[in-house]
Parts: C-alpha cells; structure tokens; sequence
C-alpha cells in the first residue's frame, strides 16, 4: 500500500520536473550568463538601478490597481449572479468573451477609443471636444480590467453559489442588518474565492505587454515589455531572464500573501 | 501501478513528439532542392504576379516565406536546419552574417542585369564589392505629417519642428529604439551610429523633452492610426510614409535636412541554399528593369534599378522625398553593425526615454 502510495506520485513528479523546475531552472541558469555566454552577476547587479527598480514599482502599481478594479466590479456581479433563475446561463454569456482572442480585442478597442470612434462619437453628441482616450494609463487599466473580469467572477461566484443560504437567514433572523450580514457571513465565507480571483488577475497584470503598446503607447512600462524588449531587440537573455527571475519572485510574494490559512477551533 | 505507468509514458510521448514538432517547424523550408527555390523576404515584399512569371520562365517552384524582422530571420539561419535560397536583410544585418559566415558569395557571371542598378548602391561599406549581396529596396526614416492639422510653420525641414510646442499630444514615434535614438542624435548634429556616452546621455535628456507631444510609441499600427487621422506627425520609414500617403491623400513625407537614416534591403544567398544555381537565376530575374519597375508600383517602396527607373511614373522617380537626389543623400547615414553591447546601451537608453513619459 505504501509503495503504491509514492509510485503514484511518479507522473506528477516527472511533470513538475520537466515543465515547473526544468524551465526555472533554466531561467536561473541564464540570468546568470552575459552577452557572451560568460558567467556573471551583473544582471542581477543591473536590476538594482533606479530605472528596474522604478519600472517594477509602476508594474505593481497598475497590477494593484487592475485587480482592485476587477475585484469591485466582480463581486456584486457574482453576487447578483447568484440571485438570477438561469444563472448558469448568465455566467455563461459573461465568460464567452474570454473565448475570443486576447490581441483582437484589444485591436477592437483602438478603434473604440481611437479620436473618431464611437466612444468618442457619445462625447460629441453632448456638446463635448473629443477626448484623447487612447494611449493613456485610463485605457490601459480599463482594458485589462475587461480583460480580467470573467476570470474573477468564476471562483467568487462559485464560492458564493456553494454558500448555504440558511446561514443568511440565520444572520438576519438574529437581528444583524444587511451590511453586517455582508460583512460577518457572505464576505468571510467567500474569501477563498475573492483570493483565487486576486491570483489569477494580479500576477498575470504584472507581466502584462501587449496592451502596454497597443493601448497605452508604451506610456506605461512594466517589467513585461522590458522583457520582450531584452529576448527580441537587444538579444541579451540574461538581462530579459534576470528581469523573469525577479517577477517570479513577486509572484511567489503575492502567493504567500493570499494563501489560505489554517482555520483554528473557531467555526 | 499500470495506469501510473501509462501516464509516466505519456508524458515521455508528449515531450518527444514536442520535441519533433518544434524541430520540423524550425527546419520549416527544407524541402528545397532541385526545381524548387525557397525565398524568405519581408511581408508584403513583392509583387506575387513575378512569382508566377518566374515559375512560368524557369520551371522553378518558388516556396515563399515571410518575417517581420531583421533578427527573427537571422535567428532562424543562424539555427541551421532551414533551407532558405533567398533572403533579403537590411544592411546592418548582413554585415553580421559576412561576418559569422552565414553566406554564399554571388557569382556576378551570373547576374547580367547587375548593370541595371545605380552604381551609387553598389560597392557599400557594409558588404564591399557586393560580393554577398545585392540591392533589392533602399528607403530613408523620416516624418510623414498632415499639413493641415499643424501650423504652417512647420514644415520638418529640421527634426526640432518635432519639439515645437504646438504639437502638443500630436507626435507618433516608431517603436525602435535605432529609430528614435538616432533621431534624437541627429537633431543634436550627431551621427545616429554615436559610440560616445555622452552624445546619447544628450540625446536621451533630450528626447526626454519630447515628453507633452508625444502621443505614443507603437508599431506598425502607425500605418492605419494614420491614416485615420489618429495623430498628425509620425516617425516612420518612407516606404511606410507612401503606403499611407497611398490611402491619405492628406499626408506628406519630409526627411530632415540635418541628417537621418539611409537604408538598403539586399538579396542574399546563405550558406544553407539547396538551389544555388535557382537563388542566381531569382536574383538576376528581380534585377530585370520591367520586373523591377513593376515591383516597384506593387510594393511602394524605393528601387534601386536604374533601367527600372526609365519606366516608371516621371512623377514617382522625380519626387524628392522618396528618390533624394545624391547631394541630399550626403547627410544620409548607414546604420551600422554596433555589436550587441552597445545596442543594448541604445535600448537601456531608449528605455529611459519611454519611462520618462507620461
């Protein structure tokens, strides 16, 4: 029994070798070679100048605010999916979007937002100039958050559909308002969900690059374009993956800092 | 037990084919050989109706392959494993691949039409006696713009009309850091291939003033964006500048007077051709002046072809702004091959600026 035990861990070992530790490992193994191919720790010395160092705070900043943004428009909207008759079917057409592919409809938005779109259009018809929308940080945010809402909505409205709705009752029967009941019941019981929701949206929106150019014109900067830039323009790998070194770090910061903790004897 | 070792085996099975795919895509062109020509030229390059006549006049079947970039397409020959007979580098680039051996030199017995090209591209610094290489496209990098949404006063005979405060929020720049660096070098009378600190620290500080007009740093969506009247100035490649003046009659092309880019796309053959004696016959075939003119009306760009040259628009072969004549050439510079170190100081540099603005 106990062989069967860890020999059934073998697939998943192997899986997490070759494709977890293997590229890491490779990661690693780059960032510490120089244009030559020779061993070195400038790289790492590199990162530590005020224009890494900056680049990764703005690259946090708008991860911050993405995800904050995400988070308030997702939760009541999960939260009234629940309440719907045909939720799944509800859920469902929210999560269609996400099927079509992500460059075209950021392309769809330049023309959205571009000076004679239809956004632009609205503006007009109320008496307005027209507002230079495209390329600037709003954009940016509000595209990513677009973007990400689907995949915040999935696990808070699971955690929310899963909840049994006779502690409600039980919370209001008892004399607690409605914002308390939110604040005591609903909401501690679907922090798992708000959590995975937060994983998934922030450490994709640290490395975001795409949009950086498209939508904001490379007005905003994060540490995903300085990477593309690293691997494609100026050749250098052990700069681009020095740069990769330190966002998996962070994203290992931010793992530990939503992760679950271990319920005590409270209930 | 069994099933764990069915999915260990998978796994083993996945990574090789894998790995076999990735190896056939990165081998992709190997079917070259005799009777057939493989090209690896740029998008929308040429004009596919010379493909066919070529097919029709040798016999040849011509595999025909695009990339988007100078370094995409070294990588891949670097890599071995393809089988490319044709391909058509900028200047810089084929510097470095004489230098790493990549190519095959011309046979010019072959190559009869060669007398058809303007001695002016012929013999450059980067590849001396054309023995690798041979003028296919040239162009320059200048500021395409729309008289009528800036002030008459600017014209972009200098490039510090980009700085004039009336183009606040109006300015598109490419997203190329040689681009954009050089052009912050020339407009402090440098040469855009600067090896000094302290020219390109200036540069920088600079184009860092730029900062209120310039509206963004993009790609190749500067072609559409510009045509819609997104923004009225644009870094861009004169080739690109005709493709939009194309479509917006609006639009007009200057290349400052202090200096800018000069640049030749050449025809190679690397060291990895099948058809040696095909990629002859091509190259001569493209230098044929109807092929050439006919080329040229496709594709929008500059030739080359001086016999070419007879036959084309008087309008297009007289219009100063994409055939400078050779005294406005003078202040033209080459990109030069600056070796990897120092390009990755023009991107640390070119990084700064972008960071700078807001």
């Amino acid at each position: 029994m106990k062989f069967k035990s860890k020999a059934s861990l073998i697939p998943y070992l192997l899986w997490v070798a070759l494709f977890v530790i293997a590229p890491i490992g490779l990661i690693l193994y780059y960032s510490m070679l120089d244009l030559n191919g020779d061993f070195t720790l400038a790289n790492y010395q590199n990162f530590f100048t005020p224009a890494y160092l900056t680049m990764t705070l703005t690259s946090f900043w708008y991860a911050f605010l993405i995800t904050f943004f995400t988070l308030v428009i997702s939760y009541p909207t999960a939260y009234f999916l629940t309440k719907m008759k045909h939720k799944h079917l509800w859920l469902m057409l929210i999560i269609i979007p996400s099927w079509i592919n992500l460059l075209l409809k950021t392309y769809a938005f330049i023309g959205i937002f571009g000076l004679y779109g239809p956004v632009n259009a609205i503006i007009e018809v109320f008496g307005f100039d027209p507002k230079q929308i495209l390329f600037t940080d709003f954009s940016f945010v509000f595209v990513a958050v677009y973007i990400f809402i689907p995949f915040m909505i999935i696990p808070i409205f699971n955690a929310l559909d899963k909840m049994n709705p006779s502690l409600i009752y039980a919370s209001r029967d008892l004399g607690a308002s409605a914002f308390t009941t939110f604040r005591r019941v609903i909401f501690p019981l679907t922090i798992e969900g708000v959590k995975s929701g937060i994983q998934v949206t922030f450490i994709p929106a640290l490395s975001l690059f795409m949009i950086t150019r498209l939508i904001a014109g490379n007005k905003v900067i994060t540490l995903g374009t300085a990477i593309e830039q690293q691997f494609l323009v100026a050749q250098n790998w052990g700069m681009g993956s020095t740069i990769a070194v330190f966002l998996i770090l962070i994203m290992f910061a931010s793992m530990l800092f939503t992760r679950t903790k271990k319920k005590g004897g409270r209930a | 037990m069994k099933s764990l070792l069915n999915a260990a085996l998978a796994i083993v099975i996945t990574c090789g084919l894998l790995w076999f795919a990735a190896s056939k895509l990165e081998a992709s062109g190997s079917a070259g050989g005799e009777g057939v020509l493989t090209v690896y030229n740029w998008g929308e390059y040429i004009d596919p109706a010379l493909i066919d006549q070529f097919e029709e006049e040798t016999g040849i079947t011509v595999i025909y392959e695009t990339f988007d970039s100078n370094e995409a397409m070294l990588t891949k020959i670097r890599q071995g494993g393809s089988a490319y007979d044709i391909a058509v580098p900028s200047e810089y680039t084929i510097e470095t691949m004489i230098e790493e051996d990549l190519l095959i030199e011309i046979d010019h017995s072959k190559i009869t039409n060669l007398q058809n090209i303007d001695p002016y591209f012929l013999d450059l610094p980067f590849d001396p006696k054309n023995k690798y290489s041979i003028p296919y496209f040239w162009g320059t990098v200048g500021i395409v713009y729309n008289p009528n949404k800036i002030p008459e006063h600017i014209t972009f005979d200098s490039w510090d009309d980009l700085w004039d405060p009336a183009l606040k929020n109006k300015v598109f720049l490419v997203d190329g850091a040689r681009e954009v660096m050089g052009m912050g070098l020339n407009s402090l009378g440098y040469s855009l291939n600067s090896r000094d600190d302290s020219e390109l620290r200036e540069a920088t500080e600079k184009l860092k003033q730029l900062n209120g007009n310039v509206k963004a740093i993009i790609g190749d969506e500067i072609t559409p964006l510009m045509i819609n009247n997104e923004a009225a100035v644009s870094l861009t490649f004169s080739g690109q500048a005709a493709d939009m003046m194309g479509e917006n009659e609006e639009l007009d092309f200057a290349v400052p007077s202090e200096g800018s880019n000069l640049w030749f796309d050449n025809m190679v053959i690397p060291k990895t051709a099948q058809n040696i004696e095909g990629a002859h016959l091509f190259i001569n075939f493209m230098l044929d002046a109807e092929v050439a003119a006919q080329n040229a009306e496709y594709v929008g760009y500059s030739i080359p072809n001086k016999a070419a040259w007879e036959l084309l628009d008087k309008e297009v072969i007289n219009d100063e702004r994409f055939y400078p004549p050779e005294e406005r050439r003078s202040n033209l510079e080459v990109y030069e091959n600056l070796g990897l170190e120092l390009l990755g100081i023009y991107n640390e540099y070119f990084l700064e600026f972008k960071m700078s603005l807001n």
